[in-house]
């Protein structure tokens, strides 16, 4: 077994919490919502990486969230989220029913320093997907596209119905024009269309998505169960421990 | 300030006080870990005590199993935000560990490591006096691979992220070094009261 990378790419400094206003809210499917950002004082960060949320009440109480970021590090000085209302949930309810464009939110960030991608890191990539786990990947397939497109990378993106792939009209365009870019989308609780795979995430399916250059790192977002399977079918198809970088969510 | 049109779901009374600050309480528990779930064989697993570069003591999974297994239920709290409360592990005290090994503490400070490679600093105080162990049982049944099996550092008083899962040694060190997400943005000590998350907090 080769091991977690050793090295440190960022260096830490202190996370200030700071005021970010609402700039737009745009439904991505029936349960997944993105906003864009402006926080008050930001500089930036690494595609890949998360912030923290933080609501606050009139009588004090606060609630904390992380939530990965969607889009590329790019010089606009935003940053788009996009969040998954959960039925029981306590913040992101209020981000699908309550938050308006104007509003200000507080947050601190940028947060993370293993999953991470920027060019010097290098490919081909390989990213896996389940649901809203495609998030962090987004801003990593953005970054790509922008700054090292001739870097190869494959996206292979698990949801349950093609109405619930976030940024999909976004994929299927980047797949027609970005002739270094593959989409293997698998769909599991609706029949196949049009080249896309009916089911779960298989062996097959893994191995068309390595295809013939071996990916230099893979990156594997989404719920456990998901991320155990696709990392299992990874480490099958013979990509070393190490190239393999995961981020779990759930609770 | 306020955020408009925010109230919150509270937990109850008794809850809030369980609950350090930012966290949120869970009856699942989650799985978080920075790569895939290494799968590690009970007969090549090994557990060693080192001082620096050297290892002072090392037991197979039999030889450990024959050490002192105590229970040991506490609430457990991950950096993420989620915690979650009496959680029932056995395993071996690190007191017991050190007892066995015949050797006092040599350094006030602890490093981790873990088969995949991962590290976390802990100091060695926070180790002894009752406090931590490798556990190798959850809930009464082994832990499961994907939440640290066969065996893994439990630190509960610490962020979870401390309860290094796969452990294979304890390492003490002469100064304080920073491990795996230590050196990533997250702090060196990690006490959710005073929720000491990152770097300066």
């Amino acid at each position: 077994m080769t091991s977690l990378e050793p090295a440190a790419e960022l260096a830490p400094h202190r996370l200030v919490w700071q005021q970010a206003r609402v700039e737009a809210i745009h439904a991505e499917t029936p349960e997944v919502k993105s906003f864009v950002l402006r926080p008050a004082n930001w500089t930036g960060f690494t595609a890949g990486q998360h912030v923290d949320i933080r609501l606050t009440a009139p009588d004090g109480y606060q609630a904390q969230r992380s939530y990965s970021i969607a889009s590329a590090p790019d010089d606009s000085g935003t940053l788009e989220l996009a969040i998954e209302a959960l039925p029981d949930g306590e913040v992101s309810p209020f981000f699908h029913d309550v938050v308006e464009v104007g509003d200000t939110i507080e947050l601190r960030g940028p947060i993370g320093g293993h999953f991470i991608w920027n060019a010097p890191l290098g490919g081909p990539l390989l990213l896996v997907g389940g649901g809203s786990g495609l998030v962090p990947l987004m801003s990593i397939l953005r970054q790509r596209a922008r700054v090292a497109p001739e870097i190869p990378a494959t996206l292979v993106y698990s949801a349950r119905r093609y109405d619930d792939l976030i940024f999909r009209d976004e994929l299927l365009r980047r797949r027609d024009t970005d002739p270094n870019f593959r989409l293997e989308i698998a769909l599991t609780r609706e029949q196949a269309r049009d080249g896309l795979h009916f089911g779960r995430i298989d062996a097959a399916l893994m191995a068309r998505a390595i295809g013939t250059e071996t990916p230099k790192l893979t990156y594997i977002c989404g719920s456990n169960p998901f991320v155990e399977a696709a990392a299992s079918l990874a480490l099958a198809a013979g990509l070393p421990f190490g190239s393999i970088r995961t981020e779990r969510y759930g609770g | 300030m306020a955020t408009r049109g925010f109230f919150g779901k509270r937990p109850t009374e008794i809850e809030a006080g369980r609950l350090p600050p930012g966290q949120y309480l869970t009856e699942d528990f989650p799985v978080l870990s920075a790569g895939p779930t290494p799968r590690v064989d009970l007969d090549k697993w090994s557990f060693t005590l080192k001082d620096g570069v050297r290892p002072v003591a090392k037991w197979t999974w039999d030889e450990f199993q024959k050490l002192p297994h105590v229970k040991l239920t506490r609430d457990i709290h991950c950096v993420t935000k989620w915690s979650k409360f009496n959680t029932a592990w056995s395993g071996v005290m690190i007191d017991d560990i050190l007892a066995e090994a015949g050797i006092e503490a040599p350094t006030g400070f602890t490093l981790a490591h873990s088969f995949d490679g991962y590290t976390t600093n802990v100091p060695t105080a926070d180790l002894v006096g009752g406090k931590a162990m490798i556990a190798t049982a959850y809930d009464g049944q082994p832990i499961t691979a994907d939440h640290g099996g066969p065996a893994r550092l439990l630190v509960p008083h610490l962020y979870f992220w401390k309860s290094a899962k796969w452990i294979n040694a304890l390492q003490f060190t002469a100064r304080d070094e920073a491990g795996f997400w230590e050196l990533r943005g997250y702090h060196m000590y990690g006490d959710p009261w005073r929720e000491q998350r990152f770097t300066g907090d």
